[in-house]
């Protein structure tokens, strides 16, 4: 089973009673029309998603749409109305207050937008909370709280208080305090919402950097998109309640689905956002000379490959037209070809281009897979997504 | 013309002192049971107060004043000390500081409890507050005459009016400190799996801490002024020489009377008041810098420096 979490028809009514709202919701009411007819508020109407095991899982939303909500219901600090939490195919709504605990001293760990550190005790003391409470040894608890503060950077701060810590490192210790119980699933609730934008982007190179060896399943709350964009394997928008759309950052800003989520993407910077691949087309075999074979795409010029499917050199049209009719070109190869890693972003193989020239892609062991034309590139950095919009093909040839 | 008078026709007078009659007489064994410990403390802690020679106290009283508060405190509360010995109102004020800690001790041991219990359930506050509010409305005086009739005259019922009249400011803050811990820090030990107990002893009570003490600053004000009061019933101490001054028409007695009060207040005052204030060193650290060890120690101590990181100017 490769999904750590799976959350099923979630509903979160903020009520006592919340009977005649999961009526109306089951009629096909929505958020504001329930709220009119019952004055209650609609925290989830029939969530469901599947974060699977080492995913960073973005949710995101407005203020209101129910993100958090959402975040808080995974652990239960929101008791949901109905519906299931499957965390490695065990029910957490389901779980009694006892069972319920050793979820989230184990299991389940949480980094709280204000990072929610206790005042009067020292960074460490701070680390060791959740160890603490699971009644480890102080011994033990010490140095695996030492260990996790050197993963974040902060070793040399664990006997300061958290007043004398800025607000990049406050967070570091939230985080230090989450990793220390070794739980599988995090929970980000606006981590960074607090931050300075500097500390921010900071702070989110290094969680991606920890992410790498960690490989812990995020749960990461966030309003804002680009940092959606930035972290994300998988990104859920969220509005009313309801998730709107789901999918990858790419398929997202490629198609929206909606008018709504479409508002998100218009200002995203593509250029970071999709790689070569996104916009190669593959080449077509147009003749094999000798060792080396020739493939072209739909502008003027080709590559030629040798035998282990490198790139050696750079056919010009003239070339590739005598090819085309059968002449031995074996000569004419040049090599001041272009090629872009399949992986590199748009904006590095901008500044690769020169002039109309084809620029290969090529995969990470060095092997053509594609060709890619400045123009191409050109249009999928400036466009804008339209609620319909076709994504970009990302067939790929091995050649 | 209608007289106000004319309405009298209420005889609650009569009811309620029917009623305490009936309570005297039926639930004696009860009040002496309530009385049974605070009389022994108080005898207690008294005869201690005032077997303790002078300079003794004096020292002992510096150095408390140190390590709650800091070095200008302890040298007001040695010229407090001295002055009042200088006005030869030593062995009443003593008594008075008696009367005030074993009040301190008994609220203490009653606030807290019903505080803590108050911050955790609605329903309990909802029942506690309005007794308060009558507890700290009602005028000092009146408490008077229900404890003589139930407690008798003397410094022991004095000692029950100045504890029921000093506890409910501590309940109150306590109250208020736990209720006001940030909810997100509450929600991150629920998130971490803390149990009810380990919120309240991990999270909501050392946050609470400043509030509490500051409503420990506020018993000790009242019970200051209500171990005054007390003397109209028989309770011995400063306020009896007031009394006496009063009633001999002695402007002078009366008056030191009063200075031994107020110094002794203010006292007590800057002390808790100090107690209360935040970000103070841990007490086990000030008292190794009262006596010069910290820098013996805090090299043993590495595994929790608290000494050497804010203490030096709390």
């Amino acid at each position: 089973m490769t999904e750590r979490l799976q959350i099923e028809n979630l509903y979160k009514i903020f009520s006592n009673q919340p009977q005649p709202a999961m009526d109306l919701l089951a009629r096909g009411a929505d958020k504001d029309e329930v709220q009119a007819e019952t004055g209650m508020v609609v925290g989830l109407n029939n969530v469901s998603l599947t974060v699977p095991t080492g995913a960073m899982y973005m949710i995101m939303g407005l203020s209101g749409s129910g993100k958090s909500t959402l975040a808080r219901c995974v652990n239960r600090l929101n008791e949901p109305t109905a519906g299931r939490i499957l965390l490695d195919g065990e029910d957490i709504v389901a779980l009694n207050d006892h069972d319920l605990r050793e979820v989230r001293r184990t299991r389940i760990s949480m980094v709280f937008q204000h990072f929610a550190l206790l005042p009067n005790r020292t960074v460490i003391e701070n680390v060791e909370f959740g160890l603490k409470l699971r009644g480890l040894a102080v011994k033990k608890r010490r140095s695996r709280a030492e260990d996790v503060l050197s993963i974040v950077g902060l070793d040399r701060w664990g006997y300061h208080f958290p007043h004398e810590l800025s607000g990049g490192m406050r967070q570091r210790v939230g985080l230090a305090r989450a990793l220390a119980t070794d739980a599988d699933v995090l929970v980000m609730d606006e981590a960074f919402s607090a931050l300075d934008p500097l500390i921010r982007t900071e702070m989110q190179d290094e969680l991606l950097r920890l992410q790498r060896s960690l490989k812990k399943t995020i749960l990461f709350i966030t309003h804002d998109f680009q940092e959606a964009l930035k972290l994300g394997n998988v990104i859920a928008i969220m509005a009313d309640g309801k998730v709107m759309r789901e999918g990858t950052p790419q398929s997202i800003v490629s198609e929206p689905g909606s008018d709504y989520v479409a508002a998100f993407t218009n200002d995203v910077d593509r250029s970071r956002l999709f790689d070569a691949a996104s916009v190669m087309q593959a080449g077509t075999p147009v003749a094999s000379a000798g060792r080396v074979k020739v493939v072209a795409g739909e502008g003027t010029g080709g590559f030629a490959l040798n035998d282990e499917g490198r790139v050696v050199g750079r056919i010009d049209a003239a070339s590739l037209d005598r090819a085309r009719s059968g002449g031995n070109i074996d000569a004419e190869a040049q090599s001041d070809f272009l090629s872009v890693r399949r992986d590199s972003k748009l904006l590095d193989v901008a500044r690769m281009c020169r002039g109309t020239q084809d620029l290969a892609v090529t995969d990470e062991d060095g092997r053509f897979v594609g060709i890619v034309s400045p123009s191409k590139v050109l249009a999928a950095i400036s466009a804008t997504s339209q609620a319909g919009s076709k994504r970009p093909t990302e067939e790929t040839l091995h050649a | 013309m209608l007289e106000a008078d004319d309405l009298a026709i209420f005889p609650v007078d009569v009811w309620i002192s029917d009623a305490v009659q009936w309570v005297a007489l039926n639930l004696r064994p009860l009040f002496i049971a309530i009385k049974w410990p605070i009389e022994n403390l108080l005898t207690f802690i008294d005869g201690i107060m005032h077997a303790t020679p002078f300079p003794v106290m004096v020292l002992v009283m510096a150095l408390l004043a140190y390590v709650l508060a800091n070095r200008n405190i302890a040298i007001f509360t040695v010229i407090v000390l001295v002055l009042i010995a200088a006005m030869g109102v030593w062995d009443p004020a003593m008594t008075t500081l008696a009367l005030i800690s074993t009040a301190i001790f008994f609220c203490a041991v009653i606030g807290l409890p019903i505080g803590i219990w108050s911050a955790r359930s609605d329903r309990v506050w909802n029942i506690v507050r309005p007794v308060l509010d009558v507890m700290q409305t009602t005028p000092t005086f009146v408490y008077l005459v229900p404890v003589v009739m139930l407690f008798g005259v003397g410094t022991v019922p004095g000692e029950v009016a100045v504890v029921i009249a000093a506890a409910p400011p501590l309940i109150r803050f306590t109250n208020l400190g736990i209720r006001m811990v940030d909810h997100e820090i509450v929600e991150a030990g629920m998130a971490f799996g803390a149990n009810r107990r380990q919120l309240l002893w991990e999270i909501q009570i050392p946050m609470a801490i400043p509030t509490i003490l500051g409503g420990l600053n506020q018993t000790v004000l009242t019970a200051m002024v209500m171990s005054v009061v007390v003397a109209m019933i028989g309770a011995e101490g400063l306020g009896l020489i007031v009394l006496q001054g009063i009633g001999r028409l002695d402007v002078g007695r009366a008056a030191i009377g009063g200075i031994a009060i107020v110094l002794l207040a203010m006292m007590l005052d800057r002390i808790t008041q100090k107690m209360a204030e935040p970000k103070r060193a841990s007490a086990r650290s000030r008292w190794l810098a009262a006596f010069n060890l910290d820098r013996i120690f805090s090299r043993r101590d590495e595994g929790e420096p608290v000494a050497t990181q804010s203490g030096s100017n709390a």
